[in-house]
Protein backbone atom coordinates (compact mmCIF):
# COMPACT_ATOMS: atom_id res chain seq x y z
CA UNK A 1 0.00 0.00 0.00
CA UNK A 2 1.22 3.37 -0.50
CA UNK A 3 0.91 5.95 2.15
CA UNK A 4 1.89 9.78 2.45
CA UNK A 5 2.48 10.42 5.88
CA UNK A 6 4.23 13.31 8.11
CA UNK A 7 7.05 13.60 10.10
CA UNK A 8 7.52 13.90 13.53
CA UNK A 9 5.45 10.90 14.04
CA UNK A 10 2.28 10.06 15.79
CA UNK A 11 1.26 7.02 17.48
CA UNK A 12 -1.64 6.52 14.76
CA UNK A 13 0.24 7.19 11.97
CA UNK A 14 2.47 4.58 13.47
CA UNK A 15 -0.20 1.69 14.51
CA UNK A 16 -1.60 1.94 10.57
CA UNK A 17 1.83 1.37 9.19
CA UNK A 18 2.77 -2.29 7.77
CA UNK A 19 5.34 -4.16 6.88
CA UNK A 20 5.71 -3.73 2.75
CA UNK A 21 4.06 -0.34 2.67
CA UNK A 22 5.65 1.80 -0.21
CA UNK A 23 5.99 5.42 2.02
CA UNK A 24 6.78 9.04 1.77
CA UNK A 25 7.93 11.26 4.33
CA UNK A 26 7.55 15.15 4.71
CA UNK A 27 8.97 17.27 7.53
CA UNK A 28 11.72 17.25 9.63
CA UNK A 29 13.90 14.41 10.14
CA UNK A 30 17.36 14.03 11.98
CA UNK A 31 20.36 11.70 10.61
CA UNK A 32 23.37 10.15 12.86
CA UNK A 33 25.59 7.07 11.86
CA UNK A 34 27.73 5.22 13.98
CA UNK A 35 29.93 8.15 15.24
CA UNK A 36 27.31 9.80 15.99
CA UNK A 37 25.39 7.00 17.77
CA UNK A 38 28.74 6.41 19.97
CA UNK A 39 28.70 9.76 21.09
CA UNK A 40 25.08 10.16 21.77
CA UNK A 41 25.40 7.09 23.80
CA UNK A 42 28.45 8.17 25.74
CA UNK A 43 26.64 11.76 26.39
CA UNK A 44 23.79 9.77 27.66
CA UNK A 45 26.00 7.65 30.24
CA UNK A 46 27.55 10.80 31.37
CA UNK A 47 25.01 13.34 31.89
CA UNK A 48 21.46 12.33 30.06
CA UNK A 49 21.24 15.20 27.63
CA UNK A 50 21.42 14.34 24.29
CA UNK A 51 21.61 17.02 21.20
CA UNK A 52 18.28 16.33 19.82
CA UNK A 53 14.84 15.86 21.37
CA UNK A 54 14.11 12.36 20.88
CA UNK A 55 10.46 12.40 21.30
CA UNK A 56 8.23 10.93 18.09
CA UNK A 57 11.04 11.55 15.42
CA UNK A 58 12.89 9.82 12.68
CA UNK A 59 16.45 8.64 12.84
CA UNK A 60 18.05 8.28 9.02
CA UNK A 61 21.28 6.32 9.51
CA UNK A 62 23.25 8.47 6.55
CA UNK A 63 26.41 10.53 6.21
CA UNK A 64 25.93 12.69 2.96
CA UNK A 65 28.71 13.32 0.51
CA UNK A 66 29.08 16.93 0.45
CA UNK A 67 26.61 19.43 -1.05
CA UNK A 68 27.85 21.56 -4.14
CA UNK A 69 27.55 25.27 -4.14
CA UNK A 70 23.66 25.98 -4.27
CA UNK A 71 22.74 22.60 -3.00
CA UNK A 72 21.32 21.36 0.23
CA UNK A 73 23.27 18.35 0.11
CA UNK A 74 25.11 15.40 -2.31
CA UNK A 75 24.43 12.02 -2.43
CA UNK A 76 22.16 10.84 0.34
CA UNK A 77 21.55 7.05 0.53
CA UNK A 78 20.69 4.77 4.10
CA UNK A 79 23.78 3.27 5.44
CA UNK A 80 23.53 -0.34 7.27
CA UNK A 81 21.34 -0.36 9.99
CA UNK A 82 23.10 -3.38 11.76
CA UNK A 83 25.81 -1.53 13.49
CA UNK A 84 23.80 1.11 15.05
CA UNK A 85 21.72 -2.36 16.82
CA UNK A 86 24.25 -1.63 20.16
CA UNK A 87 22.68 1.55 20.34
CA UNK A 88 20.03 1.78 19.40
CA UNK A 89 17.24 0.39 22.26
CA UNK A 90 18.21 2.43 24.77
CA UNK A 91 17.23 5.68 22.23
CA UNK A 92 13.74 3.70 21.34
CA UNK A 93 13.21 3.66 25.14
CA UNK A 94 13.50 7.13 25.04
CA UNK A 95 11.27 8.32 22.52
CA UNK A 96 12.70 7.67 19.52
CA UNK A 97 9.98 6.30 16.69
CA UNK A 98 11.19 5.47 13.77
CA UNK A 99 14.62 4.52 11.65
CA UNK A 100 15.43 4.66 8.26
CA UNK A 101 18.00 2.49 6.68
CA UNK A 102 18.79 -0.43 4.95
CA UNK A 103 19.56 -4.22 6.40
CA UNK A 104 18.90 -6.35 9.45
CA UNK A 105 18.08 -5.71 13.01
CA UNK A 106 18.82 -7.45 16.16
CA UNK A 107 16.45 -9.12 18.02
CA UNK A 108 17.06 -6.63 20.88
CA UNK A 109 15.70 -4.04 18.27
CA UNK A 110 12.83 -6.13 17.20
CA UNK A 111 12.07 -6.08 21.12
CA UNK A 112 12.42 -2.36 21.43
CA UNK A 113 10.11 -1.25 18.59
CA UNK A 114 7.44 -3.33 19.33
CA UNK A 115 7.77 -2.46 22.83
CA UNK A 116 7.54 1.62 21.93
CA UNK A 117 5.33 1.20 19.27
CA UNK A 118 7.83 2.12 16.61
CA UNK A 119 8.56 1.36 12.95
CA UNK A 120 11.72 1.04 11.04
CA UNK A 121 12.30 1.46 7.33
CA UNK A 122 14.53 0.84 4.54
CA UNK A 123 15.70 3.39 1.89
CA UNK A 124 17.33 2.03 -1.43
CA UNK A 125 20.68 1.33 -1.17
CA UNK A 126 22.65 3.15 -3.56
CA UNK A 127 20.35 5.03 -4.75
CA UNK A 128 21.87 8.48 -3.19
CA UNK A 129 21.76 10.25 -5.80
CA UNK A 130 17.76 10.03 -6.60
CA UNK A 131 17.16 9.57 -2.76
CA UNK A 132 18.81 13.48 -2.62
CA UNK A 133 15.69 15.25 -4.27
CA UNK A 134 13.79 14.63 -2.02
CA UNK A 135 15.66 16.53 0.96
CA UNK A 136 15.55 19.97 -0.01
CA UNK A 137 16.72 21.17 3.40
CA UNK A 138 20.11 20.14 5.67
CA UNK A 139 21.81 21.44 8.43
CA UNK A 140 24.46 20.54 10.75
CA UNK A 141 22.52 20.96 14.38
CA UNK A 142 25.33 18.89 16.45
CA UNK A 143 28.90 16.99 16.94
CA UNK A 144 29.81 19.18 13.36
CA UNK A 145 33.68 17.56 14.27
CA UNK A 146 32.41 14.24 13.00
CA UNK A 147 31.91 15.52 8.94
CA UNK A 148 29.68 13.43 6.85
CA UNK A 149 28.99 11.78 10.26
CA UNK A 150 27.65 14.87 11.96
CA UNK A 151 23.40 15.00 13.45
CA UNK A 152 21.97 16.82 10.79
CA UNK A 153 18.42 17.86 10.32
CA UNK A 154 17.04 17.55 7.08
CA UNK A 155 13.78 18.70 6.08
CA UNK A 156 12.64 16.34 3.91
CA UNK A 157 9.54 16.25 1.05
CA UNK A 158 8.02 12.84 -0.02
CA UNK A 159 11.42 10.63 0.83
CA UNK A 160 10.72 7.29 -0.65
CA UNK A 161 10.75 4.18 2.01
CA UNK A 162 9.19 0.75 2.52
CA UNK A 163 7.95 -0.49 6.21
CA UNK A 164 10.72 -3.75 6.82
CA UNK A 165 9.55 -3.53 10.08
CA UNK A 166 6.55 -2.61 11.74
CA UNK A 167 4.97 -1.40 15.54
CA UNK A 168 3.65 -5.46 15.71
CA UNK A 169 7.03 -6.56 14.78
CA UNK A 170 5.91 -7.52 11.25
CA UNK A 171 9.45 -7.83 9.60
CA UNK A 172 9.47 -7.81 5.64
CA UNK A 173 12.95 -9.44 5.51
CA UNK A 174 11.94 -12.40 7.27
CA UNK A 175 10.23 -13.33 4.06
CA UNK A 176 12.86 -12.57 1.22
CA UNK A 177 16.46 -12.33 2.82
CA UNK A 178 15.85 -14.39 6.39
CA UNK A 179 15.45 -13.68 9.82
CA UNK A 180 16.53 -9.72 10.62
CA UNK A 181 18.02 -11.34 13.94
CA UNK A 182 20.44 -13.96 11.78
CA UNK A 183 23.78 -14.47 12.84
CA UNK A 184 25.91 -12.02 12.06
CA UNK A 185 23.85 -9.24 11.95
CA UNK A 186 26.25 -7.79 14.59
CA UNK A 187 29.26 -7.87 12.54
CA UNK A 188 28.43 -5.76 9.76
CA UNK B 1 62.93 1.92 -21.11
CA UNK B 2 59.79 4.72 -20.91
CA UNK B 3 59.71 7.74 -18.43
CA UNK B 4 56.26 8.70 -17.37
CA UNK B 5 56.07 11.41 -14.69
CA UNK B 6 54.73 10.95 -11.45
CA UNK B 7 52.73 13.72 -11.52
CA UNK B 8 50.85 12.35 -14.63
CA UNK B 9 49.93 9.34 -11.89
CA UNK B 10 48.68 12.24 -10.07
CA UNK B 11 46.40 13.46 -12.93
CA UNK B 12 44.65 10.28 -13.74
CA UNK B 13 43.65 9.36 -10.74
CA UNK B 14 41.65 12.44 -9.97
CA UNK B 15 40.02 11.91 -12.90
CA UNK B 16 39.59 8.29 -12.49
CA UNK B 17 38.31 8.58 -8.80
CA UNK B 18 35.63 11.58 -9.96
CA UNK B 19 34.72 9.45 -13.04
CA UNK B 20 34.32 5.88 -11.00
CA UNK B 21 31.71 8.13 -8.57
CA UNK B 22 29.42 9.54 -10.84
CA UNK B 23 28.84 7.07 -13.84
CA UNK B 24 28.64 3.27 -13.71
CA UNK B 25 31.05 1.81 -16.11
CA UNK B 26 28.68 0.41 -19.44
CA UNK B 27 28.92 -2.74 -18.68
CA UNK B 28 27.37 -2.10 -14.84
CA UNK B 29 24.14 0.10 -16.62
CA UNK B 30 23.67 -2.40 -18.87
CA UNK B 31 23.49 -5.15 -16.35
CA UNK B 32 20.98 -2.96 -13.80
CA UNK B 33 18.96 -2.06 -17.35
CA UNK B 34 18.52 -5.78 -18.63
CA UNK B 35 17.81 -6.43 -14.79
CA UNK B 36 15.06 -3.94 -14.52
CA UNK B 37 13.58 -5.45 -17.75
CA UNK B 38 13.24 -9.48 -16.65
CA UNK B 39 12.92 -9.26 -13.49
CA UNK B 40 9.29 -10.75 -13.05
CA UNK B 41 7.94 -9.58 -9.27
CA UNK B 42 6.41 -5.95 -8.74
CA UNK B 43 8.99 -5.60 -5.72
CA UNK B 44 11.82 -6.10 -7.66
CA UNK B 45 11.19 -3.90 -10.96
CA UNK B 46 10.04 -0.96 -8.78
CA UNK B 47 13.42 -1.13 -7.37
CA UNK B 48 15.51 -1.61 -10.24
CA UNK B 49 13.36 0.83 -12.29
CA UNK B 50 14.38 3.57 -9.33
CA UNK B 51 18.33 2.47 -9.38
CA UNK B 52 18.19 3.14 -13.39
CA UNK B 53 16.60 6.57 -12.43
CA UNK B 54 19.58 7.15 -10.14
CA UNK B 55 22.33 6.49 -12.84
CA UNK B 56 20.64 8.71 -14.97
CA UNK B 57 20.34 11.58 -12.19
CA UNK B 58 23.20 11.17 -11.16
CA UNK B 59 25.59 11.30 -14.51
CA UNK B 60 22.85 14.40 -15.38
CA UNK B 61 23.13 16.26 -12.20
CA UNK B 62 26.37 15.57 -11.07
CA UNK B 63 25.88 13.72 -7.88
CA UNK B 64 27.74 10.59 -7.12
CA UNK B 65 25.55 7.74 -7.74
CA UNK B 66 26.10 6.52 -4.24
CA UNK B 67 26.94 8.65 -0.89
CA UNK B 68 29.16 6.05 0.21
CA UNK B 69 32.16 6.97 -2.75
CA UNK B 70 34.40 4.20 -0.77
CA UNK B 71 37.52 3.41 0.26
CA UNK B 72 39.94 3.98 -2.88
CA UNK B 73 41.16 0.69 -4.20
CA UNK B 74 43.96 1.01 -7.21
CA UNK B 75 45.38 -1.09 -9.37
CA UNK B 76 48.70 -0.74 -10.61
CA UNK B 77 50.30 -2.74 -13.07
CA UNK B 78 53.90 -1.50 -14.41
CA UNK B 79 55.75 -2.61 -16.77
CA UNK B 80 59.20 -3.25 -16.13
CA UNK B 81 60.80 -1.14 -18.56
CA UNK B 82 59.09 1.83 -17.29
CA UNK B 83 61.09 4.67 -14.80
CA UNK B 84 58.86 7.14 -12.92
CA UNK B 85 60.31 10.46 -12.32
CA UNK B 86 58.91 12.91 -10.10
CA UNK B 87 57.80 11.95 -6.65
CA UNK B 88 57.36 8.84 -5.07
CA UNK B 89 54.75 6.64 -6.82
CA UNK B 90 52.48 6.15 -3.73
CA UNK B 91 52.31 9.50 -2.48
CA UNK B 92 51.57 10.44 -6.36
CA UNK B 93 48.80 8.36 -6.57
CA UNK B 94 47.70 9.76 -3.03
CA UNK B 95 47.33 13.29 -3.90
CA UNK B 96 45.19 12.09 -7.12
CA UNK B 97 43.21 10.31 -4.52
CA UNK B 98 43.00 13.83 -2.43
CA UNK B 99 42.36 16.10 -5.26
CA UNK B 100 39.53 13.80 -6.94
CA UNK B 101 37.69 13.51 -3.62
CA UNK B 102 37.87 16.89 -3.23
CA UNK B 103 37.20 18.37 -6.38
CA UNK B 104 34.49 15.55 -7.34
CA UNK B 105 32.72 16.45 -4.16
CA UNK B 106 33.33 12.85 -3.13
CA UNK B 107 32.37 11.71 0.50
CA UNK B 108 35.31 11.38 3.10
CA UNK B 109 35.23 7.96 4.50
CA UNK B 110 38.75 6.64 5.88
CA UNK B 111 39.92 7.05 9.29
CA UNK B 112 43.90 7.07 9.55
CA UNK B 113 43.69 4.36 12.59
CA UNK B 114 41.23 1.71 12.61
CA UNK B 115 40.86 1.79 16.48
CA UNK B 116 41.51 5.76 17.15
CA UNK B 117 38.92 6.49 14.27
CA UNK B 118 40.01 9.84 13.42
CA UNK B 119 38.81 11.03 9.82
CA UNK B 120 42.02 11.69 7.87
CA UNK B 121 39.61 13.97 5.95
CA UNK B 122 41.08 13.45 2.21
CA UNK B 123 39.93 9.65 1.86
CA UNK B 124 43.40 8.95 1.95
CA UNK B 125 45.65 6.37 2.11
CA UNK B 126 44.13 4.92 -0.78
CA UNK B 127 44.79 0.74 -1.26
CA UNK B 128 47.50 0.34 -3.65
CA UNK B 129 48.21 -3.08 -4.96
CA UNK B 130 51.07 -3.20 -7.71
CA UNK B 131 52.17 -5.76 -9.85
CA UNK B 132 55.47 -5.43 -12.38
CA UNK B 133 54.41 -6.79 -15.63
CA UNK B 134 56.56 -7.19 -19.09
CA UNK B 135 56.67 -4.17 -21.39
CA UNK B 136 56.92 -0.37 -21.19
CA UNK B 137 53.20 0.55 -20.04
CA UNK B 138 51.28 1.15 -17.12
CA UNK B 139 47.30 0.01 -16.50
CA UNK B 140 45.60 1.75 -13.29
CA UNK B 141 42.44 0.25 -11.99
CA UNK B 142 40.80 2.82 -9.93
CA UNK B 143 38.13 0.43 -8.07
CA UNK B 144 36.56 2.87 -5.10
CA UNK B 145 34.77 0.43 -2.42
CA UNK B 146 31.68 0.74 -0.57
CA UNK B 147 31.78 -0.69 2.78
CA UNK B 148 27.91 -2.04 3.52
CA UNK B 149 29.48 -4.52 0.97
CA UNK B 150 33.38 -4.91 2.27
CA UNK B 151 31.65 -5.71 5.54
CA UNK B 152 29.79 -8.79 4.57
CA UNK B 153 32.86 -10.41 2.67
CA UNK B 154 34.56 -13.63 3.81
CA UNK B 155 37.87 -15.47 3.64
CA UNK B 156 37.23 -19.29 4.03
CA UNK B 157 40.21 -21.81 4.60
CA UNK B 158 38.51 -24.69 3.40
CA UNK B 159 40.17 -28.07 3.36
CA UNK B 160 41.33 -29.88 -0.05
CA UNK B 161 38.38 -32.51 0.38
CA UNK B 162 36.08 -30.18 0.12
CA UNK B 163 36.30 -29.80 -3.53
CA UNK B 164 34.38 -27.81 -5.93
CA UNK B 165 30.72 -28.12 -3.46
CA UNK B 166 32.58 -26.49 -1.02
CA UNK B 167 33.30 -23.27 -2.54
CA UNK B 168 30.11 -23.58 -4.14
CA UNK B 169 28.36 -23.51 -0.53
CA UNK B 170 31.35 -20.76 0.78
CA UNK B 171 30.11 -18.54 -2.13
CA UNK B 172 25.85 -18.78 -1.40
CA UNK B 173 26.83 -18.60 2.79
CA UNK B 174 28.32 -15.80 2.35
CA UNK B 175 25.61 -14.27 -0.11
CA UNK B 176 22.63 -15.51 2.02
CA UNK B 177 24.28 -13.71 5.18
CA UNK B 178 25.16 -10.57 3.31
CA UNK B 179 21.63 -10.48 2.40
CA UNK B 180 19.67 -7.11 2.79
CA UNK B 181 22.94 -5.53 4.10
CA UNK B 182 24.77 -5.52 0.89
CA UNK B 183 23.12 -3.31 -1.28
CA UNK B 184 21.76 -6.34 -3.69
CA UNK B 185 21.70 -6.46 -6.75
CA UNK B 186 25.28 -7.84 -5.67
CA UNK B 187 28.27 -8.28 -7.81
CA UNK B 188 30.35 -11.42 -6.27
CA UNK B 189 34.25 -11.74 -6.88
CA UNK B 190 35.64 -15.00 -5.50
CA UNK B 191 39.56 -15.79 -5.52
CA UNK B 192 39.80 -19.82 -5.41
CA UNK B 193 43.56 -20.97 -3.88
CA UNK B 194 46.90 -19.12 -3.65
CA UNK B 195 47.27 -18.23 0.32
CA UNK B 196 45.34 -16.50 2.50
CA UNK B 197 46.19 -13.26 1.75
CA UNK B 198 46.09 -14.11 -2.28
CA UNK B 199 42.59 -15.05 -2.21
CA UNK B 200 41.21 -12.27 -1.14
CA UNK B 201 43.36 -10.09 -3.33
CA UNK B 202 41.84 -12.44 -6.39
CA UNK B 203 38.44 -11.99 -5.25
CA UNK B 204 39.14 -8.12 -5.31
CA UNK B 205 40.69 -8.77 -8.72
CA UNK B 206 37.60 -10.65 -9.82
CA UNK B 207 35.29 -7.44 -9.47
CA UNK B 208 36.81 -5.17 -12.03
CA UNK B 209 36.15 -7.70 -14.31
CA UNK B 210 33.69 -6.78 -16.98
CA UNK B 211 30.23 -7.99 -15.52
CA UNK B 212 28.70 -11.36 -17.82
CA UNK B 213 32.15 -11.68 -18.81
CA UNK B 214 33.08 -15.09 -17.75
CA UNK B 215 36.06 -16.83 -17.05
CA UNK B 216 38.50 -18.63 -19.68
CA UNK B 217 38.49 -21.77 -17.64
CA UNK B 218 35.69 -23.99 -18.81
CA UNK B 219 35.05 -25.61 -15.36
CA UNK B 220 35.40 -22.29 -13.47
CA UNK B 221 32.98 -20.42 -16.14
CA UNK B 222 30.23 -23.78 -15.17
CA UNK B 223 30.60 -22.98 -11.94
CA UNK B 224 30.39 -18.89 -12.13
CA UNK B 225 27.00 -19.84 -13.96
CA UNK B 226 25.53 -22.62 -11.87
CA UNK B 227 26.42 -19.84 -8.91
CA UNK B 228 24.61 -17.24 -10.08
CA UNK B 229 21.59 -19.01 -10.81
CA UNK B 230 21.44 -20.25 -7.62
CA UNK B 231 22.21 -16.78 -6.00
CA UNK B 232 18.97 -15.55 -7.74
CA UNK B 233 16.82 -18.49 -6.59
CA UNK B 234 17.33 -16.98 -3.06
CA UNK B 235 14.60 -14.86 -3.53
CA UNK B 236 17.06 -11.93 -1.74
CA UNK B 237 16.23 -9.82 -4.69
CA UNK B 238 16.77 -6.18 -5.60
CA UNK B 239 17.15 -3.94 -2.07
CA UNK B 240 16.75 -7.25 -0.19
CA UNK B 241 13.05 -7.05 -0.62
CA UNK B 242 12.31 -9.92 -2.93
CA UNK B 243 12.83 -11.27 -6.46
CA UNK B 244 15.44 -13.05 -8.91
CA UNK B 245 17.64 -10.27 -9.21
CA UNK B 246 19.92 -10.93 -6.15
CA UNK B 247 22.89 -11.00 -7.83
CA UNK B 248 24.26 -9.62 -11.61
CA UNK B 249 27.16 -11.64 -11.79
CA UNK B 250 29.63 -13.69 -10.27
CA UNK B 251 33.34 -13.87 -11.26
CA UNK B 252 35.46 -16.54 -10.11
CA UNK B 253 39.73 -16.56 -10.24
CA UNK B 254 42.09 -19.26 -9.59
CA UNK B 255 45.34 -19.64 -8.73
CA UNK B 256 47.56 -22.52 -7.78
CA UNK B 257 47.98 -23.46 -4.10
CA UNK B 258 49.46 -25.57 -1.78
CA UNK B 259 48.68 -29.37 -1.51
CA UNK B 260 47.13 -28.44 2.28
CA UNK B 261 44.45 -26.27 1.33
CA UNK B 262 42.27 -24.67 -0.16
CA UNK B 263 41.53 -21.11 -0.05
CA UNK B 264 38.48 -19.48 -0.64
CA UNK B 265 37.84 -15.59 -0.04
CA UNK B 266 34.15 -13.98 -1.25
CA UNK B 267 34.35 -10.27 -2.14
CA UNK B 268 30.82 -8.90 -2.13
CA UNK B 269 29.93 -5.68 -3.85
CA UNK B 270 26.96 -3.83 -4.23
CA UNK B 271 25.27 -2.46 -7.35
CA UNK B 272 27.57 0.19 -7.12
CA UNK B 273 30.53 -1.79 -8.68
CA UNK B 274 33.13 1.06 -9.83
CA UNK B 275 35.46 0.65 -11.77
CA UNK B 276 37.89 2.52 -14.27
CA UNK B 277 40.55 1.48 -16.04
CA UNK B 278 43.38 3.87 -17.80
CA UNK B 279 46.55 2.44 -19.82
CA UNK B 280 48.98 4.84 -19.94
S1 LIG C 1 27.02 -1.14 -0.19
FE1 LIG C 1 27.39 -0.07 -2.14
S2 LIG C 1 25.43 0.77 -2.81
FE2 LIG C 1 25.26 0.20 -0.64
S3 LIG C 1 25.70 2.09 0.46
FE3 LIG C 1 27.63 0.97 0.32
S4 LIG C 1 28.61 1.69 -1.60
FE4 LIG C 1 26.48 2.35 -1.63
Amino acid sequence: MERYIHAPLDADTISSLKAGDFVYITGTIYTARDAAHKRMSETLAENGRLPIKLENNIIYYLGPSPAREGRPIGSAGPTTSGRMDKYTPALLDLGLKGMIGKGRRSREVKDAVVRNGGVYFAAIGGAGALLSKAIKKSEVIAYEDLGTEAIRRLEVEDFPVIVVMDAEGNDLYEKTAGDVVRNGSDRD
Amino acid sequence: MRTIQTAEITKQIREMCIEANYFLSPDMKQAIEKAAETESTEIGKHILGKLCENMKIAGEDMIPVCQDTGMAVVFMEIGQDVHFEGDYLEDAVNEGVRQGYRDGYLRKSVVGDPLIRENTKDNTPAVVHYQIVPGEQVKITVAPKGFGSENMSRVFMLKPADGMEGVKQAVLSAVKEAGPNACPPMVVGVGVGGTFEKCAILAKQALTRPVQEFSEIPYVKDMEQELLRKINETGIGPGGLGGETTALAVHINTYPTHIAGLPVAVNICCHVNRHVVRVL
